[in-house]
């Protein structure tokens, strides 16, 4: 019973890492229908440099300073690897993407030297608490309200302000809000912004509880996140956070299966969990409905 | 008539030119047993690390091709080309481990669950007719598991649309590699183990009595597989069936008003394709010398789609330019990167090279840069910093000139790779159709030829 | 349009022209290489390969590896043959710690003339280099790569460490003897065969001797790891065996530390790093590793590669920041002078004869004895050491085991 309940606990842990990841995704996908593969990478380049700022400057400058440099990051990659590409078949865009976290990747290991770099501890966050038997950190206790909390905030963005208006517009059909005089460019940086402001959160919390990087370090949580954002039904912010906490908490599940060799397949199982719901649910659990234009 | 005779006459033309390239593969690779080692240049020994590259261009270019076929001529965008390839190398290499070796090769589960192996059936891997019969055999089986796994998922899969599609194919790959690893399995697959001992490239070689190379076949063998499947590859698509993918491609909904049907389309390009990756599988397995299901990931796919994206969507013959530049690029040319690069005198031939060929890039970069910019709303500011940018790497250059250091900065294990991803990251921004477009390298000779005869009536 | 076209093919044609340059300075063999260090020209060289992986996964430990061969390197650079003294040159190449990669690294150390190779780290690299050498007829002696496959079935293949079965079996009785262990649990990386091949041996001996064995495997890039120890605690294991690579190694670490894990951890050689050290230094941890060479068993040794990795330029980063010795960095140094060895009983460059010459080669290094079997050119090993972390950044010696028949 103890079994269960703590895993439980880092089900719910580990779906709130992969939220913060999936919004980003999802966020880019409604408005520009690109899988941005880069996001998983920008997340591990936040992480290395909260590893090299907090070892240069005090973690009350470091952090701020994490957060801005990863927006600036995320924001570059935009206007220099996406923007000249948006008369281009979306094949090329993505390639485009493909080729950012491969840069992004190759980066990391050369200034890395390919050593796994560890995390530092960060106050309280770092710190261990005991809930229903189980000792983990705060971070892991913190994220699933933070996700909350910021999906909470995105949504009243969405829906009631005058950038989440456009986003929708945009989102909705590009051309015709290019016409409605919206400015295109700025909605899909501010889009940019939000979904590396929030890679830099989820880098603090995630590498705190698992602290140590490697160059492919982002990869996985990003593939993860990426399909949880599909799960949900690519586009909706609530559907990415669910699909996001099922993963999670469905993978923990499996991890603890008491079949020998079951274990190889947990990342098996997430893929096929997958490919079930879209054969029954093609644009996912909340997606819109697509339709055929003739 | 006169369509008919030209295309018969372009037949012809495409003949003699896959004879000369594996007549050229032949004699390129058996210089140095002709003539003897010490009168080639070094490049042209047979461990060179040109025929290596030759070998696994080879057999990318088939996979890439493959993959060009459902994703730029089909339009389906599938990302499972790693598992086929898996697939198929896992077939070839477990119908292909010989008798003698099976008890060392699967030596965690005390020998194999399969009691036969192909090149024995035949005569044994080192009689010529067990070798090319078992080791064809086994190779066209391995497409055959492809093609038939794709078959099982084509129908739910190939329902979903582009990016949907892309991320199910994926998981697919990734399911297949699981179960390869899954160590219950370990009898037939080896577990974790890598599956080897199996015949390569090299066992085409041919030797006399006392074992000395007298022809040597090892590079022909992959390109002699790799063309006959794309000549398979390119005929498919000159056919009614590729001019029905094509439709499908440029529209589906107008496609199926047509009377195509798109299911079964659909389907028939997925388990073509996947036949072809995994008989590029196979083929990979023979390159490495072993099969493990851990190399087949995700990376491998994005790979390929690079380089099919980067010879451009819907070009046969890009694709195959593009793998030998891709994997000569990231393998071989620029490995001399991953190392201190010391020049031994100020002037040193290298170092001078090295100053004028930095020179070029930045001037060249600044330019492109900066025109791109022109075109659009042409803001002062960027350009400026484009040329602050570009003179400060300049004024860096400059410095090293005079200091007369000798040493090239930033230059230590790592760097290739990253300097190979700028290369990538400037071909897809700046080409953005890739190397061909979706021309065909006869398309281009055509074109200069015509533009000759203008000019000569003109 | 077509201006920019033109531009942007300048601009790839100018970065290919270096790339052939370089590749014109480091693929012809008769002039002065560019690459490597001391690089001397005109005289008598003799070069050593050195197949490691130093991105990728493995990357740490290939490093590591590398040190000691470049230490033993600047500690005796010349050879004597007859009466001409010729200089040893160390020549690297990056495998990338992957299979499909390993093959163009081969290639290139063959193509640049090496008489001989050393590495690699990780022994599926080993296993998918070893008929570029074979082919090439250049002798390669792996280092710490464990796996039976990597010498059995390569003529060219030969190795100074022990292999899988030995370790598994060493870490099984020591977990039986010392914590009287019933229950073992034990996590591998899915689809590695350095883990599952040592989980089997494990397995088998632990079983043996009358234990049970629950196993677990994560999938490549995994991170979480607190469900798995937390079964492991819930299912009442004994010990946990974690045969796995350092990033992996200093998550389960810390994870398990978080966690207040108080179960015994064995590790296997790979844990054996300072990074791992790092991880469990400050906790409760109990983590107990075997290796082939224990800090402190050659005093000599030890000064001369720590003054070499504070002293020589990226040496210090190569070594993870400390200057803790890895046994890998040991395994480095005995290579070099088995290959020293080997060419001086050949008496010269030619790899056939220094191939010739290994299979009869001896050797007294700082991880021991040094000789090769004449089945498939293993080293002839019955010793491993263990050793456990103090907690505050040492390894303490723990017990040399020995198993009587492999």
């Amino acid at each position: 019973m103890q079994l269960l309940i703590s895993t439980l606990i880092f089900g719910i842990s580990a779906g709130g890492q992969y939220a913060l990841i999936a919004i980003g995704y999802t966020m880019v996908y409604g408005i520009l229908r690109l899988i941005n593969f880069a996001h998983g990478d920008v997340f591990m380049v936040a992480g290395l440099m909260g590893i090299y700022l907090s070892a240069a400057l005090p973690l009350y400058l470091a952090l701020p300073l994490v957060l801005v440099l990863t927006v600036a990051l995320g924001f570059c990659i935009e206007r220099a690897a996406y923007k000249p590409l948006r008369a281009s078949p979306r094949m090329s865009v993505m390639i485009s993407a493909i080729g950012v976290s491969y840069l992004l990747q190759n980066t990391a290991t050369y200034v890395t030297g390919g050593q796994p770099m560890t995390y530092p501890t960060l106050p309280f966050l770092g710190d261990t608490v005991t809930i229903a038997g189980t000792s983990i950190k705060w971070a892991v206790v913190l994220t699933p309200f933070l996700v909350a909390a910021l999906v909470l905030v995105l949504t009243q963005l969405i829906d009631h302000t005058k950038v989440g208006l456009a986003m929708r517009a945009v989102a909705k059909d590009f051309e015709t809000s290019q016409l409605m005089g919206i400015k295109i460019n700025n909605v899909i940086s501010m889009t940019f912004v939000i979904g590396s402001a929030l890679a830099a959160v989820g880098s603090m919390l995630y590498f705190t509880t698992y602290p140590a990087i490697v160059p492919t370090a982002g990869a996985m949580p990003g593939l993860k996140a990426f399909v949880a954002a599909v799960f949900g039904g690519i586009g909706s912010i609530p559907g990415a956070v669910i699909g996001a906490f099922l993963i999670g908490i469905c993978e923990n599940f499996v991890k603890i299966l008491p079949f020998e060799g079951a274990t190889t397949f947990v990342d098996a199982f997430t893929f096929a969990l997958l490919i079930v719901v879209l054969i029954f649910k093609p644009t996912g659990l909340f997606g819109e409905k697509a339709t055929d234009k003739v | 008539m006169i369509e008919k005779r030209k295309s018969k006459r372009g037949a012809f033309l495409a003949l003699v030119c896959i004879a000369a390239v594996l007549a050229l593969v032949v004699v390129l690779e058996n210089l140095s047993t002709f003539l003897g080692a010490g009168s080639v240049p070094a490049i042209l020994l047979p461990t060179s690390q040109l025929f290596i590259v030759l070998k696994k261009g080879a057999v990318y270019a088939l996979v890439a091709v493959s993959m060009n076929l459902l994703n730029g001529f089909t339009g389906l965008f599938s990302l499972g080309q790693a598992g086929f390839m898996l697939l198929g190398a896992y077939t070839y290499a477990i119908l292909t481990v010989p008798m003698s070796a099976k008890d060392t090769v699967y030596y965690l589960y005390g020998g194999s669950a399969v009691p036969f192996s192909l090149p024995d059936l035949f005569g044994g891997a080192d009689t010529a007719p067990g070798l090319v019969l078992g080791v064809l055999l086994a190779i066209v089986l391995g497409g055959l598991v492809a093609a038939f796994f794709a078959w099982l998922i084509g129908l739910p899969v190939l329902r979903l649309k582009s990016d949907y599609l892309a991320i199910a194919t994926l998981g697919f790959a990734e399911i297949i590699r699981a179960v390869f690893q899954w160590q219950a399995l370990g009898p037939v697959t080896n577990g974790a183990n890598m599956i080897t001992q199996i015949p390569t490239f090299s066992s085409f070689n041919i030797t006399d009595e006392s074992g000395a190379v007298v022809l040597r076949l090892s590079t022909f063998f992959p390109f002699l597989i790799a063309i006959v499947c794309i000549t398979v590859i390119v005929l498919l698509i000159d056919s009614s069936y590729g001019r029905a993918f094509k439709a499908i491609r440029e529209d589906e909904v107008a496609a199926e008003a047509m009377g195509i049907d798109l299911a079964k389309h659909k389907r028939l390009a997925f388990c073509i394709s996947s036949f072809f990756a995994g008989v590029g599988g196979a083929l990979f397995a023979m390159y490495a010398s072993n099969a493990q299901a851990k190399v087949y990931t995700s990376t491998m796919t994005y790979e390929l789609l690079l380089i099919v994206v980067i010879g451009g969507i819907g070009s046969v013959s890009g694709s195959c330019i593009a793998t030998f530049l891709y994997v000569a690029c990231s393998e071989w040319w620029l490995r001399f990167l991953d190392s201190e690069l010391i020049f031994s005198s100020t002037t040193d031939p290298k170092r001078i090279t090295f100053i004028l060929i930095f020179a070029a890039a930045v001037l060249c970069g600044a330019i492109l840069l900066t025109r791109r910019e022109r075109k659009g709303e042409g803001k002062m500011w960027k350009a400026a910093l484009v040329w602050l940018a570009a003179l400060l790497l300049l004024g860096w250059l400059a410095y090293f000139v005079i200091a007369g250091e000798l040493k090239v900065p930033l230059v230590r294990d790592g760097f290739r790779m990253v300097v190979f991803s700028i290369i990538i990251m400037i071909v897809v921004l700046f080409f953005r159709r890739g190397l061909m477009g979706d021309k065909e390298l006869p398309d281009l000779f055509r074109k200069l030829a015509r533009r000759k005869a203008g000019v000569r009536h003109g | 349009m077509k201006a920019k076209k033109v531009l942007a093919l300048a601009l790839s044609c100018s970065l290919a022209l270096a790339a052939l340059a370089g590749c014109s300075s480091s693929g012809s063999e008769g002039e002065a290489p560019a690459t490597g260090s001391g690089s001397a020209s005109g005289e008598n060289v003799i070069r050593i390969g050195m197949f490691e992986p130093s991105t990728g996964d493995s990357a740490s430990g290939g490093k590591k590896e590398m040190l000691g061969m470049q230490y033993a390197n600047s500690e005796t650079p010349t050879v004597t043959l007859g009466d001409v003294e010729y200089t040893i040159e160390l020549v690297p190449a990056d495998n990338g710690s992957t299979t499909d990669k390993a093959p163009t690294a081969a290639s290139q150390l063959v193509s640049q003339g090496v008489s001989l190779v050393l590495g690699s780290y990780g022994s599926g690299v080993s296993i998918a280099g070893g008929p570029v050498f074979g082919e090439a007829g250049i002798p390669a002696i792996g280092v710490t790569c464990t796996n039976p496959n990597v010498t059995a079935g390569n003529d060219y293949y030969f190795r100074i460490c022990f292999l899988d079965p030995f370790q598994g079996t060493v870490l099984a009785n020591f977990a039986v003897d010392k914590f009287d262990a019933e229950v073992a649990y034990c996590l591998g990386e899915a689809g590695n065969e350095y883990d599952q091949g040592l989980i089997a041996y494990f397995t088998q001996a632990f079983e043996a001797a009358g234990g049970t064995v629950i196993t677990d495997s994560f999938t490549t890039n995994n991170s979480d790891f607190n469900s798995y120890l937390n079964k492991a605690r819930s299912e009442g294991a004994d010990v946990i065996f974690t045969p796995v690579s350092i990033a992996y190694a200093t998550q389960i670490i810390t994870q398990a530390a978080s966690l207040g894990i108080d179960i015994p951890f064995l590790g296997s050689d790979t844990l054996d790093d300072n990074m791992v050290l790092e991880a469990a230094s400050g906790t409760d941890i109990q983590l107990y590793v075997s290796t082939f060479y224990q800090e402190g068993g050659d005093p000599e040794f030890d000064a001369g590669i720590k003054e070499y990795i504070n002293t020589a330029s990226g040496a210090l980063e190569a070594n993870g920041g400390n200057d803790t010795i890895a046994a890998v960095t040991a395994m480095g140094y005995d290579a070099y002078y088995v290959a020293l060895e080997a060419i001086k009983a050949a008496g010269s460059s030619d790899p056939a004869a220094i191939k010739a010459a290994l299979w009869d080669v001896e050797y007294d290094g700082v991880s021991g004895h040094i000789a090769f079997d004449d089945v498939n050119g293993d080293a002839v090993r019955d010793t491993a050491y263990i050793k456990h972390s103090t907690n505050d950044g040492a390894w303490e010696l723990e017990t040399v085991q020995t198993v009587a028949e492999q």
